[in-house]
């Protein structure tokens, strides 16, 4: 994106309408602000090329016809681009972004109960000859810490408008829409005669020492308005409350405890409160397939669309009440203030792995879903970290998984116990979740020590005031996100299900219609190419304990492992609605025998099963967002190919071994 | 460190105070560190440090900031001083 000029079209549709960018430090209350000025019509993308988030809506009034676009920039502290967030903003105020114009004006909202800190961006923005406009908000949080900020002195000393602005008592709105339009016709008078570009900011990037000169001077300016706009009439400097919160918050035994206890809360709200939506979900897609096969003339676009598009979307879909659940706590874990408390309380434990104390929240993550997961990577600000936590983030067992589990468990393991009274299948489900977790820490580790090394990153982070999380901002970004799940993992899962069905489903075996469908069923996928596949892959699995139809079902479900089942379900003749809790396919399985008449499935071989699909990576979605937020095929493939390979040796590790201890 | 004779950030106790003297290094930390406000003449409280010793948590021109030991010892102070 750097040195890219603006093509003459984006020129032409941009020149008369107004761009306004929208600054500001992390948790100033730009979002808000931003909602308070574009009201509900907001426009949700990613920036050419990278996945950081633009926000766009339109600035409407009452009292004129103007209506500025804006754009909101990614939270920063600074302009100097140590990560993707800030070399976003840098580019979009320098007009060098691909596709965007040059804003008009910049509205900067600063904090005012932060406000030394928050001013230091002011000051850098000042610099690159753009309009700047100071939104100043929480004044009456400023207040309650007992600051006076005079904003006409700040106003005058910054030599800038400064706008008190409070969004939830509709303060200030006017009146920076006003300055706003004012700085923008004080510019373009000047404009005509100026050159616009200022290189000095960039040129001195290169010189550390000159660089910190400037931090330094720039601190030392804002020291100066300080002390003269603000009064104090309180010695203390802490907000006493979110202090007070942390003494057990953060505290070195009760800290961590409330942080389990908080995991245990999510974890309990994905795997059951979510169940019943799912469920009904799951029965909704099962009537909506059910009434069109009925609703359509018998055919192959029935057949597609009620066995390719309805079953395949709706295997992603029903996932979705886990989804938006587990993006509720996270906004409200994030917008609270919590969450980097996390990240404060886990980074020593989470960096002896090699991983930086934001990989935590990603990783916890992906225990729903990898693919919200590695969306939530990007607040990792170094380049070699985040790939090091996305590339482990699979390894989390996903709740795709569960069912998996879940029927393996079932078939092969129920009513047994350990040491007399613990169930084995709990002690197997616990089994499966460590083995994954020990996994992506060695292989973080190895990552961290080989391809993706780098010495220990920064670890400087901003621990906000504690505040009532906005019920309007946590909603809107849960459901963004949902969204930006539904619609990716969407047309991918549509895709791959179309063309899994066609695999299955060609060529038709001519065979005389049978009475019995499901026979019929299980004769066509022997003689599809999903079934030639299989028989081809027959030698390649034979070591870990599986026949020709497994396979089908295996590399069925590297589209999406849940497919496992149902794939299973056809195969072993027990119909299509079969699932892990349906006894016939249980039994079917159970009793699956080979040729020679012994069984086809094990214990051992079921257990061989459950420890590929710990580790292999099955999941289109999941590849697909790795593409997406990597921007490369070389880390899609290699995450493809290290995991599965490490799931083979894994299962062949324990069908082979558990053989020779004389089990199976 | 080939200052270690100088007292660092990372020498205060919790709940004392200091003045910083100087950052050190020219790589993107110290830079990081003089943006978020760590800045010659400027006192800092360290308030605490995380369960496992690292990282810790300072207060700074009226906000809180968390950074690692190691980050902290790039930090030379003096007048460690009780609030």
């Amino acid at each position: 994106m750097e040195g890219k000029v603006r093509d003459n079209k984006n020129i032409e549709t941009f020149e008369e309408s107004m761009v306004v960018a929208l600054a500001g430090n992390p948790n100033a209350g730009k979002t808000t602000l931003f909602n308070a000025l574009t009201g509900l019509r907001q426009k949700v993308a990613n920036y050419p090329g990278v996945t950081v988030e633009r926000v766009e809506g339109f600035w409407k009034s009452k009292s004129d016809d103007v209506q500025p676009r804006v754009i909101d920039l990614p939270g920063l502290y600074s302009l100097d681009a140590t990560s993707t967030d800030e070399l976003i903003a840098r580019n979009v105020l320098r007009g060098q972004m691909t596709g965007f114009p040059r804003p008009d004006v910049v509205v900067v909202v600063a904090d005012a109960s932060n406000l030394e800190r928050n001013l230091y961006l002011v000051t850098q923005l000042t610099e690159f000859d753009v309009p700047v406009v100071v939104a100043l908000t929480m004044l009456d949080l400023a207040a309650s810490h007992g600051l006076v900020i005079d904003s006409g002195k700040l106003q005058d000393l910054m030599g800038i408008p400064v706008v008190p602005v409070n969004v939830k008592r509709k303060i200030g709105l006017n009146e920076l829409r006003e300055a706003v339009l004012n700085a923008r016709s004080a510019a373009t008078a000047q404009a005509s005669t100026e050159p616009r570009e200022s290189e000095s900011i960039h040129l001195s990037l290169s010189d550390n020492e000159g660089a910190n000169a400037r931090i330094f001077q720039r601190y030392a300016f804002i020291a100066d308005v300080y002390q003269q706009a603000v009064s104090s009439n309180d010695t203390s400097d802490a907000p006493a409350f979110s202090e007070k919160l942390d003494s057990i918050l953060t505290h070195r035994f009760f800290g961590l405890l409330i942080l389990v206890m908080i995991l245990l809360v999510v974890f309990q709200a994905i795997f059951s409160w979510a169940t019943l939506p799912m469920d009904l979900l799951d029965a909704g897609f099962g009537s909506l397939g059910a009434f069109v096969s009925d609703a359509l003339p018998e055919g192959i676009i029935t057949d597609l669309i009620v066995d390719g598009v309805i079953a395949g979307v709706g295997g992603i879909l029903i996932f979705l009440p886990q989804i938006l659940l587990l993006f509720l706590f996270i906004s409200v874990l994030e917008d609270s203030g919590y969450m980097a408390r996390a990240a404060f309380l886990l980074d020593k434990l989470m960096s002896r792995f090699g991983l930086h104390g934001k990989a935590f929240l990603p990783l916890m993550s992906s225990f729903a879903c990898a693919i919200p997961g590695i969306m939530a990577t990007r607040t990792i600000e170094n380049k070699r970290d985040r790939l090091a936590t996305i590339l482990i983030a699979p390894f989390m067992s996903c709740s795709a998984r569960l069912p998996v589990y879940a029927l393996m468990i079932a078939a092969f393991f129920s009513g047994k116990t350990v040491l007399g009274f613990v169930s084995l299948g709990a002690v197997l489900m616990l089994a499966m979740y460590a083995l994954g977790i020990g996994v992506a820490i060695v292989a973080g580790f190895v990552f961290k020590k080989t391809i993706l090394k780098s010495p220990p990153p920064p670890f400087v982070m901003e621990l906000p005031p504690y505040r009532l999380p906005n019920i309007r901002t946590v909603f809107q970004n849960m459901l963004s996100r949902s969204w930006l799940f539904v619609k990716r993992a969407g047309t991918i899962i549509l895709l791959i299900s179309i063309v899994l069905w066609g695999l299955m489903y060609f060529p038709r075996s001519d065979s005389p219609a049978s009475s019995d469908q499901d026979k019929t069923a299980s004769a066509q996928l022997e003689n599809s190419y999903a079934g030639a596949l299989g028989k081809t892959i027959e030698p390649v699995i034979k070591p870990l304990g599986f026949d020709w139809k497994v396979g089908v079902a295996i590399v069925a479900s590297f589209a999406a492992r849940e497919v496992l089942v149902s794939t299973l379900s056809i195969i072993y003749n027990v119909g299509e609605d079969g699932d892990e809790e349906s006894p016939t396919l249980i039994k079917a399985i159970r009793d699956a025998k080979k040729t020679d008449g012994n069984p086809v499935w094990t214990p051992l071989s079921a257990l061989s099963l459950m420890v590929f699909f710990v580790l292999a990576m099955q999941c289109m979605s999941t590849l697909a967002i790795v593409r997406r937020e990597t921007n490369s095929w070389g880390w899609v493939a290699f995450m493809f190919g290290y995991m599965t390979v490490l799931a083979y040796a894994a299962s062949f590790l324990t069908y082979q071994g558990g053989k020779l201890l004389g089990f199976g | 460190m080939s200052e270690s004779n100088e007292q660092t950030l990372a020498d205060v106790p919790a709940g004392r105070s200091a003045i910083v003297k100087k950052v050190r290094g020219g790589g993107s930390v110290s830079k990081r560190l003089m943006e978020m406000g760590i800045v010659p003449g400027i006192k800092i409280r360290v308030v605490k440090a995380a369960p496992f010793g690292d990282p810790i948590e300072l207060r700074v021109r009226g906000y809180s900031l968390a950074l690692r030991i190691s980050e902290a010892e790039s930090v030379n102070v003096s007048g460690v001083m009780e609030e």
